[in-house]
């Protein structure tokens, strides 16, 4: 039971370090998904938009992340 | 698939495993030349088959999803697992926290293995096995689902004989020099693996949403290239605002 537990935290270790970044992640994903199609977006934008926002949002996490340390 | 598609995948899942690999091979190397290669090779081995193991279970079942399905789930877990690694390389590369040494490493995990005692001669070494085990098993994870979610848009082949051949490279490069391989760039590696699944990531969801991408494939290349860009960026910002704490 234990070492499934280990394994199962090391499992989450793969994908989750900073909870600020995948929160910021699933929000870039679901603002892509549900937010833009809403806005009229045209559908050749709304991939390069997804872009642009994980992009942002990473050197926002990255520059407060060199703050906390 | 296209053959720009199939050469990101084989260049992102060999580099993606030689970093894993790296790591795996110190902490064997450390292991086996502290308490002994038989037990410590036999945990290499068993991890191996449970990855193996792994592949065969749930290989064939993602056969079965609906591929847009596919392309978003995985897209997204890419996702998560590329930017966290680029997140922690553009802060190493700013000097905010401290570069990935595996001479360090090794040291350490050799420390720990004789603060373990020592082993009884010619009887099998728990400790030694399970420290092995765990370490092949961790990076090997990280290895089999980077193939699993590079290949799931049909590049599968391609990612498998990228990572297998990282994989070769590494176990002999550690079997003539019998050492950890420290003169590997690993943090530079990391970044650009980084990069690459990042990209790779925002480029399934794009495609599960069916959300079509400018230039298509190509658009892969144009991502990789942006986000190298911007980590540039990322490592300016970060050491200007590490500075400007350190004055405060």
């Amino acid at each position: 039971m234990k070492a499934l537990g280990i394994a199962l935290h090391e499992l989450w270790g793969l994908f989750v370090e900073d909870a600020t970044l995948t929160i910021g992640t699933l929000i870039c994903v679901a603002l892509a998904a549900f937010v833009v199609p809403r806005l009229g977006i045209a559908t050749q934008w709304r991939a390069p938009i997804l872009f642009a926002a994980v992009v942002l949002m990473l050197l926002e996490n990255v520059y407060r992340g060199a703050r906390r340390t | 698939m296209s053959w720009l598609h199939s050469s990101t995948a084989f260049v992102a899942a060999f580099l993606a495993s030689l970093v894993e690999c790296v790591e795996a091979l110190t902490i064997v190397l450390a292991v086996g030349t502290t308490r002994g290669w038989r037990s410590a090779l036999l945990g290499a081995a068993a991890s191996t088959i449970f990855l193996a193991l792994l592949v065969a279970l749930f290989g064939p079942a993602l056969g079965r999803i609906p591929i847009t399905t596919l392309q978003l789930i995985v897209g997204i877990l890419l996702l998560l697992f590329g930017i966290r690694w680029l997140r922690k390389a553009i802060l190493r590369a700013a000097g905010v926290i401290s570069i990935h040494d595996e001479a360090k490493i090794y040291e350490k995990e050799k420390a720990l293995m004789r603060e373990a005692g020592t082993p009884a001669r010619a009887s099998f070494d728990t400790v030694a096995f399970i420290a092995c085990f765990k370490a092949v098993s961790l990076e090997g994870l990280e290895v089999t689902f980077t193939v699993l979610a590079i290949g799931a848009g049909g590049s599968l082949l391609v990612a498998s004989i990228g990572a297998a051949l990282a994989a070769v490279l590494v176990i002999l490069l550690g079997l003539a020099l019998h050492r950890p391989l420290s003169r590997v760039p690993e943090n530079t590696l990391k970044f650009i693996v980084g990069i690459m699944l990042t990209a790779f990531g925002i480029f399934w969801i794009g495609e599960g949403l069916r959300y079509p991408w400018p230039g298509e494939d190509l658009a892969l290349i144009a991502m990789v290239v942006l986000l190298l860009l911007s980590s540039a960026l990322g490592v300016r910002l970060a050491r200007s605002r590490a500075r400007v704490t350190e004055l405060a």
